[in-house]
């Protein structure tokens, strides 16, 4: 009898720790912690939340929060791609060719260890206070991180399926749609994801040092007027971006390309 | 090295290794075959025979200009269509079966041809699964079907029931010969199996390792269909008797 009871216990609290409502009591914790120290603290350097919230919605009625969460949603957007398209050809053509490999690794090496503020800073010097500068800099800290990853998934390429498209005489096109893709997509999807965190917080510096726009631009001229509610408002608002697009466009699409390994046997 | 010919329009495979040889993870050299002359007889079954690890794969991956890295000569007719079973099934996990056959069929093969084939080989209700949720034998069955399905002017068989319990090998070499027999096809299979030879060979060779070589060509003259438990044990005896380093180790 007790053990049956006891059984059902640890079914219930395993059930409710799956569920969405763990998630969701938690970010109420955290938001009545703030409140409290906010209240405490009675300072215009930590104002609560109900503070911050009505900045946004302020400044996204009346103000530009919007087109500068817009602006650098584009940047971020666009250095994801230029990372990801480069560095997965490059990782692929070094996991598969030993000897472009062993010229390209030093490079690899450099660029994975060169501080972002390095690349950024010598890429305005360099190309001028430009968009095409901000998004390459922020591009070129990511792809070494992107060539890695999908190095390594060129490298785990199966022979036998390699073996089956040749006998098979599939073309080229087929072959690298059919089996060279599905089996890189794990490693893409790693990429991708620690790839647009990354790439995010980079491009707020890149706006910070260069740019007279954007959420970096937003919090650096607030950094000077010492508008911690503004600093926090963009902040959240932004995070706010980022988790709509990783559960409505990341997840989604991760869930679609890998539902063959989901299949119940 | 070597020299694939195409030779117009006939439909003669002849091959022929002068030598080939394996590169060590040492760098040692390795003569895997020496000698190697075979021609295959149109639209008949060639099984090669010989003890496992004697170079059986590596023939058929020449045959299938898989590897071109050999002394010698590979002739083809032209443009010529390649059907290959492997030891494992080698289906694409993230495609179903019905498009992991779809992929490579023949480009008239048609909705029907793939029902009927599917049919066929009793995968009919699969064609919407992916690879992961079949069986082992299901899976070697999609395989088949996937072999044939590219309408093959030469089909490859690389010993394709091995690690099946008797019952669903034997089914299985009775499928692929029903298959088979609807539309005769140049076929090469590769078995350490003398039984499972004797069932599907026209034309049997038998290999002897370290180089690999042949040893002799037999032809089976009693037509597939025909040949039952008690004729396959009374040619195998006589073969025994004959050629004892290639019989007795099975």
């Amino acid at each position: 009898m007790s053990v049956t009871f006891a059984r059902s216990e640890t079914g219930r609290s395993l059930r409710l720790s799956r569920g969405p409502w763990v998630s969701l009591i938690s970010v109420a914790g955290f938001v009545l912690m703030w409140f409290v120290a906010a209240e405490f603290a009675q300072s215009r350097l930590l104002p609560g939340p109900g503070a911050v919230m009505e900045y946004i919605y302020e400044e996204t009625v009346h103000g530009n929060l919007l087109a500068e969460l817009g602006i650098t949603l584009w940047r971020v957007i666009a250095a994801f791609f230029v990372a990801m398209v480069i560095g997965s050809a490059v990782g692929l053509i070094m996991g598969e060719m030993p000897a472009v490999n062993r010229v390209l690794d030093p490079w690899l090496i450099v660029l994975l260890n060169l501080p972002a503020l390095v690349i950024i800073i010598l890429a305005y010097v360099w190309f001028g206070l430009n968009e095409a500068a901000a998004i390459g800099a922020v591009a070129l800290n990511k792809i070494p991180n992107v060539i890695v990853t999908v190095r390594e998934g060129a490298r785990s390429l199966d022979p036998g399926l390699n073996e089956m498209a040749r006998a098979y005489r599939m073309t080229p096109w087929s072959r690298f749609r059919n089996v060279t893709l599905p089996q890189l997509q794990p490693y893409f999807a790693t990429a991708s994801r620690t790839g647009i965190s990354l790439i995010w917080k980079i491009v707020l510096v890149v706006e910070l040092l260069g740019r007279p726009n954007g959420v970096g631009f937003e919090l650096h001229l607030n950094f000077q007027l010492f508008n911690v509610t503004a600093i926090l408002g963009y902040t959240l608002a932004f995070v706010a971006v980022m988790l709509t697009i990783e559960y409505l466009l990341v997840q989604p699409l991760e869930r679609y390309s890998t539902r063959w390994r989901n299949q119940p046997v | 090295m070597n020299d694939t010919q195409h030779a117009g329009a006939t439909s003669q495979f002849k091959i022929h290794v002068e030598e080939k040889t394996h590169v060590g993870a040492d760098g040692s050299e390795l003569t895997a075959i020496s000698d190697f002359d075979l021609e295959l007889k149109p639209e008949s079954m060639t099984v090669l025979m010989g003890p496992s690890g004697c170079g059986k794969t590596t023939l058929l991956r020449i045959i299938a200009q898989l590897d071109d890295r050999f002394i010698g000569k590979v002739e083809y007719p032209a443009d010529v269509r390649i059907g290959f079973m492997f030891q494992e099934p080698r289906l694409l996990p993230w495609r179903t079966v019905k498009e992991n056959i779809e992929l490579v069929a023949a480009p008239d093969f048609s909705a029907d041809d793939l029902d009927r084939l599917a049919h066929a080989v009793g995968i009919a209700e699969m064609l919407s699964r992916y690879p992961r949720e079949l069986s082992l034998g299901l899976a070697r069955r999609a395989a088949l079907a996937r072999a044939f399905s590219t309408r093959p002017d030469l089909l490859l068989l690389d010993e394709p029931f091995v690690s099946l319990d008797e019952k669903s090998a034997d089914r299985l070499r009775r499928l692929l010969l029903e298959v088979w027999s609807e539309r005769p096809t140049t076929a090469v299979l590769v078995t350490h199996n003398a039984r499972e030879a004797l069932l599907l060979a026209d034309q049997l060779v038998l290999l002897a390792p370290r180089p690999t070589h042949v040893v002799a060509i037999e032809p089976v003259d009693v037509p597939q269909g025909e040949r039952d438990p008690k004729m396959i044990e009374k040619v195998h005896d006589d073969l025994l008797r004959r050629y004892p380093a290639n019989f007795s180790s099975v």
